[in-house]
């Protein structure tokens, strides 16, 4: 059988609609040969857990330029866990202060890519930390 | 004929000769990069000169003419800036109303001339401080509003009769527009007397911003509803500013955010002409335009230039207005976030100043300019006072405003006027061949117009074909870290028990009258303004009106396109 590709959803939880890196990062997955889902803006935690679990993605990639990634991300993260979920990766990116890295990385989420991160370096950092689930 | 033939025909011979040496020279010096490469921010191409035979086409009346005249790409106002700068108008809005209102007087007290206000995500998506969906984001982005009892301290000690006032507002746009209309009523000044701009427009928020609440359809009815109810009351209120600012921000070229924010402009005027059957030329100048001034400095002047000719040939040949105020694009300007760079924050103060110049150039009536920490953070005081006094520098010491459009009749500028003009026009026809507007967003044609150059910038900025300094060149190891305003976590506890104590000491059966009423309104196709008006009177919520807007014309939800 072939080996499946990596699936990713590219998600922006909360109110915020700035969502030029979530619909371009969302083109660079695809193509590098990604299955990818983009949800679009405006979503809820418990929405986005949801559908990472029904589309059994490998990883979450979420988007937020509000300044509300403190309780949005670690809130994804958390509801995976609780539905048994705990091997998607869950990324983050966006206008994310420094002094709030070590804050969403005790708190589940792998790595943050903030602007100035090349795709490819992104693409190379999926390639390398996520692998598809079973 | 632009020029005489005795003209062209020496400009002819001695272009020969100069393309000669051009061909020497670089057969020995060859061009730093490809003739691919020598374009705009936006991927228009440019040539290495331009020249008389560039602009021989042009007609001078019908395409350059005077300022204050037809097609008034030399400006609106016959005295250009002398008479009056352009407003000076710094968005801003944070936390709760108090600490915004400093704020407004801070910049005020600093020699700002008009305000505007930034709204947290919640009350831009019409949704109150303790909805579930607001969690986390309460005055973070902008100024909490809920009722009426946070927009008087808002505007605590500002002069609505003489200071005008933008509001960011879309979806929840009549809501906070009647607060406005009501603050004013509770102080005694008449409507015919206040005056400011609502965003309150829609479509660009399907392109590109998608603060979202309700379909197309109804949205666009409720924009006809304040251009009508402001013709008839407001009439010094701009009850629409067509924006292309976000559809900059999410990524278009510059023709791009011309095309789709003067063909939205058009399907604005299409709707209350049919819907409203009101006269052109009674309502063309209740609509006011935004736009962004990019890093790319001779586009945006192009653009900007453009802009103006496009609109008053629409409005005199497409929609016979009359009187030449109709033909009239009035526009604010913003500086370009996205230009901005997280690393190297203080180089963003030149990217600011290359911008405005560029707005004021093009000939902005009002402008904001980005303070460097504005990738990060909301503005710190002393941020915003550079941004501030960085328009000011330009309007009283670099004489850039002594004269009318100094740079028309530039061989260059000119051409890359006519270029835009007709890109742009090339967009509009195809929209109009798609059925309007509407129709182009329910197909995704904007949005993935935009996505797709959105995507080659990031592509191009990759691959170092474009330059942003700091970010893919000139890059520097060392950080030297800025202040940073944060707004704390106990304003949303704050701001939930303030909106508490409202609805207590509030009539709330007067409250559910007024929301029935206006939900009546609603269903039979009435102007909902004066309806919301006393809905806020009575302390109603930002959410309980958008509520009813949600319940009554349903909800539209992102489809997500890229």
């Amino acid at each position: 059988m072939a080996k499946r590709k990596i699936r990713v959803m590219v998600a922006k939880p909360g109110l915020d609609g700035h969502d030029r890196g979530a619909r371009v990062l969302a083109r660079c997955f695809r193509d590098a040969g990604y299955e990818v889902i983009y949800t679009g803006c405006h979503q809820t935690p418990e929405q986005i857990a949801a559908a990472a679990i029904q589309e059994d993605v490998d990883m979450v990639g979420l988007s937020c330029l509000s300044g509300a990634h403190r309780y949005l991300f670690p809130a994804v993260k958390k509801l995976l866990v609780e539905k048994g979920a705990d091997d998607i990766v869950v990324v983050g990116g966006g206008i994310i202060p420094d002094q709030d890295f070590q804050y969403l990385y005790d708190n589940g989420i792998k790595e943050i890519f903030t602007p100035g991160a090349t795709l490819e370096s992104i693409v190379k950092w999926v390639n390398e930390n996520v692998k598809p689930r079973n | 004929m632009y020029f005489a033939k005795e003209l062209l025909e020496q400009s002819s011979t001695l272009r020969k000769k100069w393309e000669d040496e051009v061909r020497k020279v670089v057969a020995k010096n060859p061009d730093q990069k490809p003739e691919r490469l020598w374009t705009t921010v936006s991927d228009l191409p440019i040539k290495r000169l331009y020249a008389p035979e560039d602009i021989k086409d042009m007609n001078f009346a019908e395409d350059i003419s005077y300022p204050g005249q037809f097609p008034f790409i030399r400006g609106n106002q016959v005295t250009g800036y002398r008479g009056k700068y352009w407003t000076f108008r710094m968005f801003s809005g944070m936390g709760d109303a108090k600490t915004t209102n400093e704020r407004w007087h801070l910049l005020l007290k600093e020699g700002q001339t008009g305000l505007s206000t930034a709204f947290d995500f919640p009350t831009l998506m019409g949704y109150d401080s303790d909805s579930p969906k607001a969690r986390g984001e309460c005055g973070k982005c902008g100024v909490a509003i809920d009722t009426l009892e946070d927009f008087m301290q808002l505007i605590d000690g500002v002069p609505m009769d003489k200071v005008t006032t933008s509001m960011t507002i879309n979806p929840p746009a009549t809501a906070l527009w009647a607060m406005y209309c009501a603050a004013a009523q509770i102080r005694g000044i008449p409507l015919d007397k206040i005056g400011g701009t609502i965003q309150n427009d829609m479509l660009k928020e399907f392109i590109a911003q998608k603060t979202l609440m309700c379909p197309p359809e109804p949205s666009v009815k409720l924009i006809s509803d304040t251009v009508e109810f402001g013709t008839k009351y407001v009439p010094r209120w701009n009850t629409i500013s067509i924006s292309g600012y976000h559809i900059r921000e999410a990524g278009s070229t510059a023709v791009q955010e011309l095309a789709f924010t003067l063909r939205d402009g058009m399907e604005y005027v299409e709707d209350v002409l049919r819907r409203k059957g009101l006269d052109i030329d009674s309502f063309a100048t209740r609509l006011s335009f935004f736009y962004n001034s990019h890093i790319d400095f001779f586009e945006e002047i192009a653009k900007l230039r453009a802009a103006r000719r496009i609109w008053a040939k629409a409005m005199r040949d497409r929609y016979k207005a009359k009187d030449p105020r109709s033909w009239w694009m009035r526009f604010h300007t913003q500086t370009a976030g996205c230009s901005l760079t997280a690393q190297q924050p203080y180089n963003n103060v030149v990217r600011t100043a290359t911008e405005a110049l560029a707005a004021v150039l093009g000939g902005t009536q009002s402008l904001h300019t980005n303070s460097l920490d504005e990738v990060l953070c909301l503005p710190s005081d002393h941020a915003v006072q550079i941004a501030l006094r960085t328009q000011q520098i330009i309007a009283e010491e670099t004489g850039v405003a002594n004269t009318i459009d100094p740079l028309a009749g530039s061989y260059f500028i000119e051409a890359l006027t006519n270029e835009m003009e007709q890109q742009a026009w090339d967009y509009i026809h195809k929209i109009d061949e798609m059925g309007g507007m509407v129709a182009a967003i329910e197909k995704g044609f904007p949005q993935l117009e935009i996505s797709d150059a959105a995507y080659k910038f990031q592509r191009q900025i990759d691959a170092g074909e474009k330059i942003m300094v700091g970010v893919n060149k000139y890059v520097s190891e060392q950080v030297e870290p800025i202040p940073f305003l944060e707004i704390d976590d106990t304003v949303e506890t704050e701001q939930i028990e303030r909106l508490n104590a409202v609805r207590r000491k509030r009539d709330n059966k007067a409250v559910k009258k007024c929301l029935d009423d206006l939900r009546n309104a609603c269903k039979k196709g009435e102007n909902v303004m004066p309806y919301c008006i006393e809905a806020v009177k009575e302390l109603a919520s930002v959410q309980e009106i958008c509520d009813v807007y949600r319940e009554v014309y349903g909800e539209y939800r992102d489809p997500g396109l890229y």
